[in-house]
Order: C-alpha cells, then structure tokens, then sequence
C-alpha cells in the first residue's frame, strides 16, 4: 500500500509540474506588456522599464518560470495586478463561499442521484429508468444558467421562497447560509446528478446480472439488502471514479453559477480578474482548480481499497 | 400451434442473415433522425435568417426599449429611415429586436460548433497518429495532453480568450485546444489497437511506407468513433461559446449570438425574463439535438464505445 502510495504521488508530479508550465506559458505568451498594464496609462517609458524590471520580466521565459515556479514551492502566488494584493490572501478570502457550494451540490448530487441509478438498473427498463435515461440526456444539454434563470423566476421571483442572489457566510448563522445556497446548489447540482446516476445505473445494472445477487435472491435476502449490500457495494469503484472526474464539470459550473447569482466565490473571482486581465489571479485561480482536481482524483484512486477489498496495491 | 409457414420462414432467415450497412443502421436510429431533423431545421434558420421577417440584428430605436414580446414598435435603418416592426420576442434596453438576434445567433452557434469539432478533430488525429507512430513523441506528447486534462476547459477556455481578445477565430480556437487531448488519446489507442493487425504487419513487411500505412490502413478505421467524438465536441463548444458570451468574455457584445443576448439581459431579468428565455430556450434545444444524434451515432456507428458508456 505505501510502495502504490509513493508510486501514485511520483506519477502525480509530473502532472501537476505541466499543469504549472502550460499555465505559466499561456499567460506569459500573451501579446500586450504587464508591465503598461500595471503602470497605468500615465506611466513614462523609464516607469514601466522599472516595473518590468521589479516584476523580472526583462529576463528569459525560462528563467522566469525557475523564479515563478520558486515562488510557488513557498506557497506564492504573487500579487494581484488589479486588487493590488497577495493572489493568495485574494483565494483565501473567495473560498469559503465556493467550497460551501461545492460540498453541498457534491452531497446533494450523491444523496440523489445514486439511489436513483440503483432503482433505474433495479426496473431496468422501466418508467423510471426511461425517465432517468431522458433526464440525464436533458441535464447535460440544458446550460446551468438557462436552468439557474428558470429556477430562479419559479422559485425565487414567482413563489418567493428562496433569496434570488447573494451570500451569506456561515458566521452568520448555518440557517440563512443554507438558505442561500439551496438554490445555486440545485442548478449546479442538475448536471452532476445526470452523469452519476447514469454511471449507477450503467454499474448496477452489470452487477445484477453476476451469480452472487442470483445466490443472495436464492437464500431470501429482502431485495432491499440484495440491492445495498451486494449490487451496489460492488458497483461502488466507477461511481466513486465518475464523482471525481465530475469534478471539472463542477468547476466549469461554479463559475457560471456563481456568476449568475452573485456569490463572491472564486468563480467570480476568476470572471472578474478575467475582465481585468489580472493575468497573476487568472494563474493563481486556475492552478488552484487544477491541483484540486488532480488531488481528488488521486483520492479517489486510493479510495478503491475501501471500496472494494480485492483490489489491494 | 398453427402449421408453420416455410414461406414465410425462408423470408425471414433470409433478412436475418443480412448485414444492413452502416450508414442504412444509421439512418433507421431513432435519435440520430430526431436529432438530424432538429438540426437541419436550425441550419435552415441559420441559411434563411434574412428572409425570416427579420431585421439587421445591430439596428435600434431608442423609442422601442423594453418592448415586451409581440408588441409593436419601430425601428431606425441604417439609411436613418424609421420603419414600424413588430417585436415577435420583445426588445432589449437599447431597442434592439431580440427576434433578429436569436435567428441571426443560429448562425454564430452552428458556426463555431462545427468548426471547434473540425479544429480539434484535425489537431486531434495529427497529434494522435504521432503519439501512435513514433515512440519518441508519445511520452512527451502524452504528458503534455495529461497536464492540459487536468485543467479544466472552461478555465483554459476562458483565459485564452481573455489573453486574445474575443474574435470568431479566438473564440474557436480557445474553445477546441482544451477537447484536443481527448481526441488525441481517442486516436492513438485506435493507432495502437489497429497497428497489431495482420494487414498493417504485411503491409510494414512490404515496405510501405509510414504515410501509406496512415492514410490507408488506419484513418479510415478511425471515421466512425471520430464522427461521433466530433458531435459531442461540436455540442459542447456551443454550449462553452454561449457560456464565454454570457460571462462577458467571448464575442464582442454587439455581435448576436444566444450567450451575448443573455448577458445583456441580465440586468432586467425581473421585469423582462424573455431576454433571457428566448436565447436560452434555442440553445437549450440545439444542444439537446446535436447530443441526440451523437448518442445516436455512437449506437450505431461505434458499438464497442456504446457498450462502455
């Protein structure tokens, strides 16, 4: 176990050291001067000179990306060209609002979508399993700020049961914190819901055909524990593979999500220094994405021993 | 049980024995003519928008905001002539014709879909036969493609176009570089599936060369999976266009497409939802279409990738 640990996170490396350079690279390789950005319109030729210098820009892209990739090891992002500070403080103040969404659509979406799957596989073929099928079809072509408009007429605008925007820290009270997040977790949630239970149902629906749910049906096991404790126990390693891959389609979403109903999140945070050309938070923001992605995954892929016993490293 | 009918039988076994070919497989699928229908009605809007009681989507009239849907109004011609016009989907705050804007955003949808799908595919297969035939590129190439994996598209897509600066060419390009991986990977295990064939083996020991290997032998075997790859991507480049455009990062706001008359709609989504409604409800339904005929083709053309979906 701790020689596949120390093999994984070797692999792992290499990864995020690309991710790092194609980041760096992409907004290095841009056409305009951070330098004039920074200094503003008013700056004289010798004042940006100065900056470029201060910033290290007047060296070779290699050397720059040894400095920047340097500053990184220590935990430095470097600062923000727009919010004029640290782009690590600028994360650490975005973050709360984005991994209260984000665990709270992941909880809802499993809490949903995996019984749902196991019930489709379970009549497979029937109403439900048709309507899931439909569903999740539906729910990846229906943009998440289409289906964050509609929600938010019905709901919010029509019946007036949820805040149509904004955010409120769980400082101020676990209640209204959840009462604004229900319905942004609900859009982003759509989407993930359809591609787990599609991947529960697809898993379940193979295990329900191996001899042992046919044994444990045979010695009268209520159909209930048949479908727990032998169908979807089993199917548990590409669910919990789909859920950690989805992880990028979760990101892409609080991105709008966070857009549309005004939550001072990192996706905003992103769409903003975007709209800036922020090129160290744009870079900041997206290593961060990315590290978190590949790290869940390296998760999940170490979770399988739980799942399932037979696999062993 | 009734005498059986020999007749009858003959017939039958004689149908079942029948390979139907691949295209005819294809056209029998319910979902790819669901899907192919829808979307050759979107082509003709997108080819017909000009005669579709439609005006030149950038005209406004400062005396037709905030028309709501099927109210009446005017507008100013480019000529400064004041025309009356009828608001079919209302107007948005600088008085221009929603109506024209989503028919004439057909056309900027369909556009960069198919192209995004055709760019990625290309840099896909060149990128993919290369991994697949020289073992010095696949290593470097293939973490190259792992690393820009694990980023995910929106953010790549999004920070490419903030770096160029919206443009249909940008847009496009942005939109198709984080789906080339995918390709890329799709290509090189056909590459190194179909390799092992005893007809690309004679083909080596003939001494054909690597080019005539690839154009003969292996490309015509990637056509099928690489269509419907090709669908997937094209739906999802619509939907990621729509998405730059909304978030204010994508084609410059005066040009008409779905995501741009959503963002500019924004502000009143209170009083006037149908700015919003409208550009959704046609990219919700594109969308929709090109993913019905992607999981339409992949049943019919690519069995092997039906079964592990």
């Amino acid at each position: 176990m701790l020689n596949f640990l120390a093999r994984r996170l070797a692999s792992t490396l290499p990864v995020l050291l690309i991710v790092s350079l194609l980041v760096f690279l992409m907004l290095r390789l841009t056409p305009g001067d951070p330098a004039a950005v920074l200094a503003g319109d008013a700056a004289s030729t010798e004042q940006i000179a100065a900056i470029r210098a201060s910033l290290g820009l007047d060296r070779s892209i290699a050397e720059q990306y040894l400095i920047w990739a340097g500053h990184l090891l220590t935990g430095d992002l470097g600062q923000s060209y727009y919010y004029k500070t640290a782009v690590t403080t600028l994360i650490g103040q975005r973050l709360e609002p984005t991994l209260s969404l984000a665990l709270i659509t992941i909880t809802l979406a499993v809490l949903v979508a995996v019984p749902l799957g196991v019930l489709a596989a379970w009549r497979f073929g029937g109403w439900l399993d048709k309507a899931l099928m439909g569903f999740s079809v539906a729910g990846f072509s229906v943009p998440v700020f289409v289906l964050a408009y509609v929600l938010i007429w019905i709901v919010s605008l029509k019946l007036g049961w949820l805040p149509v925007q904004g955010y409120k820290r769980l400082a101020d009270g676990a209640g209204t914190w959840l009462y604004h997040l229900v319905l942004p977790a609900l859009t982003l949630s759509v989407i993930y819901i359809a591609l787990i239970a599609r991947v529960t149902r697809a898993s379940v629906l193979e295990t329900l055909g191996e001899d042992y749910i046919r044994t444990a049906r045979a010695k009268g096991l209520p159909e209930v524990k048949v479908l727990m404790r032998h169908a979807l126990a089993n199917a548990a390693v590409p669910i919990v593979t789909v859920i950690g891959i989805g992880i990028a389609l979760l990101i892409g979403g609080v991105v709008v999500t966070e857009s549309v109903y005004a939550i001072p999140g990192l996706g905003r945070l992103t769409v903003d220094a975007v709209l800036a050309r922020d090129f160290p938070t744009i870079q900041g923001v997206i290593l961060l994405f990315s590290f978190v992605y590949v790290l869940v995954n390296l998760l999940v892929d170490l979770s399988y021993v739980f799942f399932d016993p037979r696999i062993r490293y | 049980m009734p005498a059986t009918d020999f007749e009858k039988l003959s017939v039958e076994s004689a149908t079942v024995h029948e390979q139907p070919s691949a295209w005819a497989r294809v056209r029998r699928n319910g979902s790819v003519r669901i899907g192919g229908a829808v979307m050759a009605l979107l082509l003709l809007i997108a080819l017909l928008a000009p005669w579709m009681g439609t005006v030149d989507p950038s005209l406004f009239d400062a005396a037709s905001r905030d028309l709501l849907p099927g109210q009446r109004g005017e507008i100013t011609t480019l000529e400064g002539e004041t025309v009356p016009h009828r608001f079919l989907m209302g107007s948005d705050s600088f008085g221009r014709d929603i109506y024209s804007r989503v028919i004439y955003g057909t056309q900027v949808s369909l556009i960069v879909g198919v192209c995004t799908a055709l760019l990625s595919l290309a840099a896909g297969i060149v990128f993919g036969l290369g991994a697949g035939f020289f073992r010095r590129l696949d290593g470097p190439l293939m973490r190259v493609m792992d690393g820009l994996m694990a980023i995910p598209a929106i953010l790549i897509a999004i920070a490419l176009v903030a770096m160029w600066k919206g443009s249909l060419l940008t847009v496009v390009v942005a939109i198709a570089i984080p789906e080339i991986p995918r390709v890329t990977r799709l290509v090189r295990s056909l590459v190194l599936t179909i390799r092992e064939e005893p007809y690309v083996e004679a083909a080596v020991s003939l001494g054909t060369p690597t080019w005539k290997i690839m154009g003969r032998h292996i490309l015509p075997n990637t056509v099928a999976p690489l269509i419907v790859q090709g669908t997937f991507i094209c739906a999802s480049g619509i939907l990621t266009e729509a998405i730059l455009s909304f978030l204010g990062v994508g084609l410059p706001p005066d040009i008409p497409t779905w995501g741009n008359v959503m963002a500019e709609g924004r502000a009143q989504f209170n009083e006037y939802p149908h700015n919003i409604f409208f550009p959704g409800i046609f990219l919700a339904v594109t969308v929709l279409a090109v993913n019905i005929l992607g999981d339409g083709l992949r049943d019919t053309l690519d069995p092997k990738m039906a079964k592990r979906g």
